[in-house]
C-alpha cells in the first residue's frame, strides 16, 4: 500500500485517496480550433512512462481537496507530493 | 466432478536458437499473442522466417500470471466477432497442435448484485444471442444450480439478482496453451530467442528495418509489437504514441482443495473472480489498482477487498487458506478494447491494450495480427481495433463487458 502525503492533512494511507490520472493535462486554450487529432490528443492520450510520473490525487475521506503526486511507477516509490498550483518539481521531465 | 492429472510433457517442445542478421517479421513479446501471431504467421501465410524475440522466458509475462478464463460474451458487434472467433479456435485447438492444455467448458457466470446490473446483463444477453453467442439469463435459483456453493440468499450485502451464463465459456491451462503453441511454431521454423530485449528500432526514413537488443541488431522486414503492459514503454522508442496506460493487476491462489467449484464466477459489481482449477487450488482475480505502475505488484487493500466478496459469495471458502498472490501489468485502453494494427511508421504494427482480457483472445489475436503482418492489411475481424478510432470517435465501449474494474 501506498503512503501518501496529502499537503494539508499529512501522510496517509492510499485506501484514504482516489486517483485522478497525469497532471498538468492543460484544458485547451482555444478549443474550437482543435483538430480531430488534437481533440484524440487532449481527450484519450496520456503519458504511461516507466519512472517518475507527475499524477494527480484526491483526499477523498480527508480534505477533499486535489494535489499532485511524484511516484516512480517502476519503483512505487512516492517522490513528493505538492499542491495543484505549484510547478512539477524538478522541471518537466 | 473429478480432479484430472495433467498432461505429460513431450521432451522438447522447441530449440534455442541464436538470433540471425535479419528476418522476414519480428515480432516482440513472446506471451500467448506473440507466439500465436507467429504460429498463424507460419500456418495460414506461409510465412516462417520469423523470429519471435523475448526479454524475459517464454510466456514468463501475463500470459503466466493471468485466472485463464476463456468466454465471448461482449457487448458490442466488433467485440462479440472476436472473441467467438477465438472461442472457436480454442474449440479445435487441442487437437490441432495435438497438446491437451485443459481446455474445459464449464460455463461463466457473471453476476449481477443491483437492479442497473440486472438491465445491463439481460441487454448482453440479448446481444449475444443476436450475435450468435450462447447465452442466457438465470434467475438466482437458476444460478444455484449451476453453482451450489454460491450464496444466492437475498440475506448478503448485495445480494445476487441473477447472472448471465455462457455454457461455452471455460478455463485453460495457460502455461500449456503457451508451449503447445510454441512447439508448433518453432516445428514450421520460428525462432523463439529468449533472453532478448528489443531496446530500440532501426528506421530508413519514416519505415521501421530492424530491431536493436541486447543480443545484436536485427533486420526485419516486418515487425509486430505484442508486448503487453510494456507496449507504450516500446512503441515510444519507436515514435509511436498510443492512448494506453499501464496498470498493476493482481490474482492469487489458494491451497488444495477437493473439487466443489464446477464452473466460473464473475462478479463485476463486488469485484472478484473464481474459478478451481484442475489441480483444485481456488484462483481468484480483482480489478486493476487504480495508479499506474510497473512494478509488478499490486496494494495489499485490493487483495482484502477481492477476499472479503470471495467469502460472502462463497461461505465455504471462508477457512480456506491463500498460497500466493502475484501481479501482472496490463495496459488499458479509454474504452476496454484492444488496439490491432498498423501505426503511423511503415512496417511497424501493434497488438496491445488487451488490458486485463486478453488471455481468451489468444488465437484470434494470433490469427488477425498476422493477418495484418503478413499482408499490411486488417482482417475484417481487426479492422474496428485500429488506432485511429480514438481520433475517428468509434469507440468499442466494453468496460460493461471487460467486468474487471479499470
Ligand atoms: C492477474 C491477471 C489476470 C488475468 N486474467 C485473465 C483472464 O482470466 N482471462 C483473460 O482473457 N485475460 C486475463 N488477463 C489478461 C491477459 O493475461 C493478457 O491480456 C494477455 O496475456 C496479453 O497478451 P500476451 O499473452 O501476449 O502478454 P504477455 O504474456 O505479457 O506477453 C508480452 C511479452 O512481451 C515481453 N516484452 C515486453 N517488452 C519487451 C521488450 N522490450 N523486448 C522483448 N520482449 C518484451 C514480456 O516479457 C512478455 O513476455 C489477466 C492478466 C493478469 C495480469
Ligand atoms: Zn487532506
Amino acid at each position: 500500500m501506498l503512503l501518501i502525503t496529502c499537503p494539508w492533512c499529512g501522510p496517509r494511507n492510499e485506501t484514504e485517496y482516489h486517483y485522478g490520472g497525469q497532471a498538468h493535462v492543460p484544458y485547451p486554450e482555444s478549443p474550437a480550433d482543435l483538430t480531430d487529432e488534437q481533440w484524440a490528443e487532449f481527450v484519450f492520450y496520456r503519458d504511461n512512462p516507466k519512472g517518475p510520473f507527475a499524477e494527480r490525487w484526491m483526499h477523498s475521506i480527508g480534505c477533499r481537496r486535489w494535489f499532485n503526486v511524484l511516484r516512480d511507477t517502476a519503483t512505487h516509490e512516492v517522490l513528493t507530493s505538492y499542491r495543484l498550483d505549484e510547478p512539477r518539481p524538478g522541471g518537466n521531465r | 466432478m473429478t480432479a484430472e492429472a495433467l498432461p505429460e510433457h513431450p521432451d522438447f517442445l522447441w530449440r534455442n536458437p541464436d538470433p540471425k542478421r535479419s528476418y522476414d517479421v519480428v515480432i516482440v513479446g513472446a506471451g500467448g499473442h506473440g507466439l500465436a501471431t507467429a504460429y498463424y504467421l507460419a500456418k495460414n501465410h506461409g510465412i516462417t522466417n520469423v523470429a519471435v524475440l523475448e526479454k524475459g522466458w517464454l510466456a514468463g509475462g501475463n500470459m503466466a500470471r493471468n485466472t485463464t478464463i476463456i468466454r465471448s460474451n461482449y457487448l458490442w458487434d466488433e467485440s462479440a466477432a472476436i472473441y467467438e472467433h477465438a472461442l472457436k479456435l480454442w474449440e479445435g485447438l487441442p487437437e490441432e497442435l495435438d497438446y491437451d492444455f485443459l481446455f474445459s467448458q464449464r460455463g461463466v457466470l457473471n453476476l449481477a448484485h443491483t437492479l442497473q446490473d440486472v438491465r445491463e446483463g439481460v441487454r448482453r444477453v440479448n446481444a449475444n444471442r443476436l450475435n450468435g453467442v450462447d447465452a442466457e439469463w438465470l434467475e438466482p435459483d437458476e444460478v444455484a444450480k449451476v453453482c451450489p456453493i454460491l450464496n444466492v440468499s437475498s440475506r448478503t450485502r448485495y445480494p445476487v439478482l441473477g447472472a448471465t451464463f455462457q455454457p461455452r465459456a471455460g478455463i485453460a491451462k495457460h502455461d500449456h496453451v503457451a508451449w503447445a503453441l510454441a512447439r508448433r511454431a518453432d516445428e514450421l521454423g520460428v525462432d523463439l530467442i529468449q533472453g532478448c530485449e528489443v531496446t530500440g528500432f532501426l528506421k530508413d526514413g519514416d519505415r521501421v528495418v530492424g530491431v536493436d537488443t541486447n543480443r545484436g541488431r536485427i533486420h526485419a522486414g516486418r515487425v509486430g509489437l505484442a508486448a503487453a503492459g510494456h507496449s507504450s514503454v516500446l512503441a515510444e522508442r519507436a515514435g509511436v504514441r498510443l492512448p494506453v496506460q499501464s496498470h498493476p493487476l493482481q490474482a492469487l491462489v489458494s491451497e488444495l482443495h477437493e473439487p466443489v467449484h464446477p464452473t466460473v464466477v464473475m462478479s463485476n459489481h463486488v469485484h472478484v473472480y473464481v474459478s478451481q482449477a484442475h489441480k483444485g487450488e481456488l484462483v481468484m482475480g480483482a480489478g486493476v489498482d487504480s495508479y499506474n505502475g510497473y512494478g509488478q505488484r499490486g496494494s495489499f487493500h485490493v487483495i482484502e477487498q477481492q477476499m472479503a466478496a470471495a467469502v460472502e459469495l462463497f461461505p465455504i471458502f471462508a477457512r480456506a487458506h491463500v498460497l500466493r498472490t502475484w501481479g501482472g501489468i496490463v495496459d488499458v485502453t479509454p474504452d476496454a478494447s484492444p488496439i490491432i494494427g498498423s501505426t503511423p511508421v511503415a512496417g511497424l504494427y501493434v497488438n496491445c491494450g488487451w488490458g486485463t482480457g486478453g488471455f481468451k483472445a489468444t488465437p484470434a489475436a494470433g490469427w488477425t495480427f498476422a493477418h495484418t503482418v503478413a499482408t499490411g492489411e486488417p482482417h475484417p475481424l481487426n479492422a474496428p481495433f485500429a488506432l485511429d478510432r480514438f481520433t475517428t470517435g468509434a469507440l468499442i465501449d466494453e468496460h460493461g463487458a471487460a467486468a474487471v474494474a479499470h
